[in-house]
């Protein structure tokens, strides 16, 4: 036998290169893995990852909730989610690898005997693969038992292993105002390291949300132009065309506000408006993030009628097809006063963005579905060419599509063909779907890699949700203290309320949806 | 959602690159014109040098590769005693059925030469490809004319090491190339899940101690795989700084379907041994001292797999690829 020197007394040197990282044996324990999002997302999604040779080499998936199911009938359900929602046409025997080692462990989250269980079985795990596996819980259940669940885990001495590492993963909604994020935070934090807790906003798994930074801080084309001196204002539309589709039990206690702005929209914002980060290092981004959302003053509860603007939609038709109004929806209060439309118009208080307006607005039962950030410049300074006979010159504009179709567009003035110097707006298309290598894993793939590799980058700290919830805060308060005024109410199907037009700056319009 | 593929065609016998070049225009003004929403996003050429008498074999593997599809490929198709230049161009778009989302396109071109312009087939070529876009040549059946006559445009030489008999020629080809441009080897990226396993296989810090034993390499392949199994332990060999000799290296070939690796065994001190092994639905790992033995997840991407992984791998740089292939020319001697 002959020694080899090596190169680097503490780094593999094998992985350089590889664009697929090792990742330390896990075991994932889902709470609530009988639930709709295990169904329809976390289950294929690990799927997909094995299918691509992603997950760890030793990886055991433990179920947890409260229906009474055998270790069998779990890995039966596990397969007919997979095979229905997975993205990749399952492969029998990876689906088969998957699946056959999984293990389900019935009863209540409060029980500790559930926890007894699953310390047993993470035990066995790691005997039998011969190291100590890292634990992921990740709990995809009900708000009301994530301080449950990580009071329970640190009861049964789950929470931390001097072996290997311990993970929270913890889904929206984190809290449902500022107090009880806090009280959230406070009681997660009794648990477990800020370092273990991975807060889920799927949001910013997309590859479509990540562009954006690389739209930002990869093209010298667009920072120069990126503060208050050119840009006018942002528009930020999140906007569908369906209604709550029988949830009305979760979205009468949500309503848009909490539902999409309070997170993905502000997320947006803030990505849009970060400074950029020294690295793509976690903290740095995350660091990036607090403070832009720090900048963005929230208002007085008094003032918020002048800076947001709720509504309902009523009755209306949508895609030819008649819809009921909220109100007639099934599991709604006749009187409820939950809103399905939100707009607002905040400012971010910093050197780079100071007097120019972000709007925000968000609703259900809209014309359409998409997500999109406007970006509006300012007006050239002087026009030497004619404006008449024609639309005239209109400002550049630069449209970040999320969804249905990402892609980023912009707006310019041309001549129109002709004698005279006439001007036209045209817009420039780009599809990233358009362009090969256009394939994009599930937000779900890339997060739930991302937690077993300890890479917290995408996911949201504690400082970082109470900065969102701080902005939100006082126009929930005031909504909420406002029981006696009525709600406005669009036609479904319609664009929204003509009252959200007050928000905006003299000159400015809502983009057509 | 079900696609609708939509072609617009072109073809001119007897024609010229300009002929190509304009038609191409005019084909994507056309479809411009009928669909407003189209607006294709180009990231690479792909230049493809084939036989004449292959050139459909050649074609339906690239169509295989799914959407790792290069944005315009131009696929010479060298024909004997031809003297003219033929050629056909293909626009496709695969849209949703309800109209609605993105048309993602293809642009395909075929042009018929003979042997004649293979010693300036980048005359014909660049006035065809995409301008300030990166490109991919691949010449699976040789023509190192035109290999020549095309190094100053393109970016990416796609090759397969494995394709030649002789492993030592394909190693000193994949070398004189690397010079010229980026090599993206089809026999290298067949080893991408091993190296990756024996990566994560040996990630802990104890592993990492044992990798320094490192003893033995035993190498099982399919015949005709040797470039790749060579290229697995030079990999090993320049990422652990192997000297000559102090490390030994077996190769056997073993039956199976796939061309490849068929399993890989390392063998470090004090009895510690890690085996790979393909097997349904992912590789076989086993231990040993221990005999622990379990399945590594993974679906095989079959070869039109690592050719679309060949197509991807064009927008990036593995810069481990030419210290592996240095030290697997090496052992090939």
């Amino acid at each position: 036998m002959t020694a080899v020197a090596p190169q680097h007394e503490l780094e593999n040197p094998l992985i350089e290169g590889l664009e697929r990282l090792p990742v330390h044996p896990t075991a994932l324990v889902i709470f609530g893995a009988t639930g709709d999002l295990a169904h329809r997302k976390l289950l294929p999604a690990l799927y997909n990852l094995a299918h691509e040779g992603a997950l760890p080499e030793r990886f055991e998936l433990i179920g947890v909730a409260r229906s009474e199911n055998r270790h069998e009938d779990f890995q039966q359900m596990a397969r007919e989610s997979i095979q229905r929602f997975s993205r990749t046409k399952p492969d029998a025997d990876v689906l088969e690898g998957l699946v056959s080692d999984m293990r389900y462990v019935p009863g209540s989250f409060d029980d500790p005997k559930v926890y007894t269980e699953l310390g047993r079985t993470l035990s066995e795990f790691s005997e039998q693969a011969g190291v100590e596996l890292n634990r992921i819980f990740y709990l995809s259940t009900a708000p009301q038992f994530f301080p449950v669940i990580a009071g329970a885990l640190r009861d049964a001495e789950l929470n931390r292993d001097e072996r290997a590492e311990t993970r929270i993963v913890i889904e929206k909604p984190f809290g449902y105002d500022l107090e009880s994020a806090r009280t959230l935070n406070a009681s997660v934090l009794e648990a477990f390291d800020e370092s273990q807790i991975f807060r889920i906003d799927h949001y910013l798994g997309k590859e479509t949300v990540q562009n954006l930074l690389a739209l930002r801080f990869a093209n010298a084309l667009f920072e120069p132009v990126w503060n208050r001196n050119y840009i006018d204002n942002v528009q930020i539309t999140a906007v569908e065309d369906i209604g709550i589709e029988g949830r009305a039990g979760y979205y009468e206690g949500a309503g848009a506000l909490r539902d999409l702005v309070q997170n993905h929209m502000l997320q947006l914002l803030a990505l849009l408006t970060i400074e950029p980060p020294a690295s793509f290092e976690a903290n740095h981004l995350r660091d990036e993030k607090v403070k832009l959302l720090r900048s963005i003053v929230p208002p007085q509860v008094k003032g918020v009628h002048s800076m947001a603007l709720r509504a309902q939609y009523g009755a209306g038709v949508v895609g030819g097809k008649p819809v009921p109004g909220y109100r007639e929806e099934e599991g709604v209060a006749p009187d409820s006063r939950t809103e399905t439309y939100a707009a607002l118009r905040l400012e971010v208080s910093n050197w780079r963005w100071a007097g120019v307006p972000f709007y925000l607005r968000t609703g259900k039962r809209m014309p359409r579905k998409l997500t999109e950030i406007a970006v509006t410049l300012k007006p050239v300074p002087h026009l030497a060419l004619r404006s008449e006979g024609s639309i005239g010159v209109q400002p550049n504009q630069i449209i970040l599509t999320v969804q249905p179709d990402e892609g980023v567009s912009v707006s310019l003035g041309a001549k129109i063909p002709g004698p005279q110097m006439r001007i036209r707006p045209v817009i420039m298309e780009f599809r990233y779907g358009t362009s090969f290598m256009s394939q994009s894993p599930e937000a779900y793939e890339r997060l739930i890699l991302d937690a077993m590799r300890g890479d917290a980058t995408l996911f949201t700290r504690n400082d970082e949700i109470e900065a969102l919830w701080g902005i939100i805060d006082p126009i929930l308060t005031a909504w909420h203290e406002d029981r006696h005024s009525p709600i406005r109410e669009y036609p479904a199907g319609s664009a929204g309320p003509i009252a959200a037009d007050s928000l905006l700056h003299q000159g400015q319009r809502w983009r057509k949806l | 959602m079900a696609q609708a593929l939509t072609e617009d065609l072109w073809a001119e016998q007897d024609t010229t690159p300009d002929a190509i070049e304009a038609a191409l225009r005019e084909l994507l003004r056309e479809r411009h014109a009928a669909n407003q929403t189209l607006a294709p996003a180009r990231v690479l050429n792909l230049v493809v040098v084939v036989d004449s008498d292959w050139k459909g074999e050649i074609a339906n593997r690239l169509q295989r590769v799914g959407r790792y599809h290069a944005s315009r490929t131009v696929l010479c198709a060298v024909e004997e005693g031809r003297t003219t230049l033929d050629a056909r161009a293909v626009m496709s778009y695969e849209e949703p059925a309800d109209g609605a989302g993105l048309a993602v396109m293809r642009e395909e071109v075929e042009i018929d030469v003979g042997p004649e312009h293979l010693k300036h087939l980048e005359t014909i070529i660049d006035p065809v490809v995409i301008a300030e876009l990166g490109t991919m040549l691949w010449s699976p059946h040789g023509h190192d004319e035109a290999i020549e006559a095309l190094l100053g445009m393109v970016d990416v030489i796609l090759l397969d090491s494995d394709d030649l008999l002789d492993t030592g020629e394909a190693f000193d080809q994949a070398t004189r190339l690397l010079r010229s441009g980026y090599v993206v080897d089809l026999a290298w990226l067949r080893t991408t899940p091993w190296r990756e396993r024996l990566a994560a296989s040996f990630d802990t810090s104890d592993r990492l101690a044992a990798l320094r034993t490192m003893c033995r390499l035993g190498v099982r392949h399919r015949p005709g795989s040797n470039a790749s199994a060579l290229l697995l332990g030079g990999w090993l060999a320049s990422r652990l700084g192997w000297r000559n000799g102090e490390v030994s290296i077996e190769l056997e070939e073993v039956d199976q379907e796939a061309p490849g690796l068929a399993g890989v065994t390392v063998y470090c001190g004090e009895g510690l041994s890690v085996s790979l092994d393909r097997g349904r639905g992912g590789l076989r790992l086993r231990e040993e001292p221990g005999g622990r033995s379990w399945q590594v997840l993974g679906a095989s991407r079959g070869e039109a797999g690592i050719l679309g992984e060949g197509v991807r791998q064009a927008l990036l740089r593995d810069p481990t690829y030419g210290p592996a292939l240095a030290a697997a020319r090496r052992l090939a001697t």
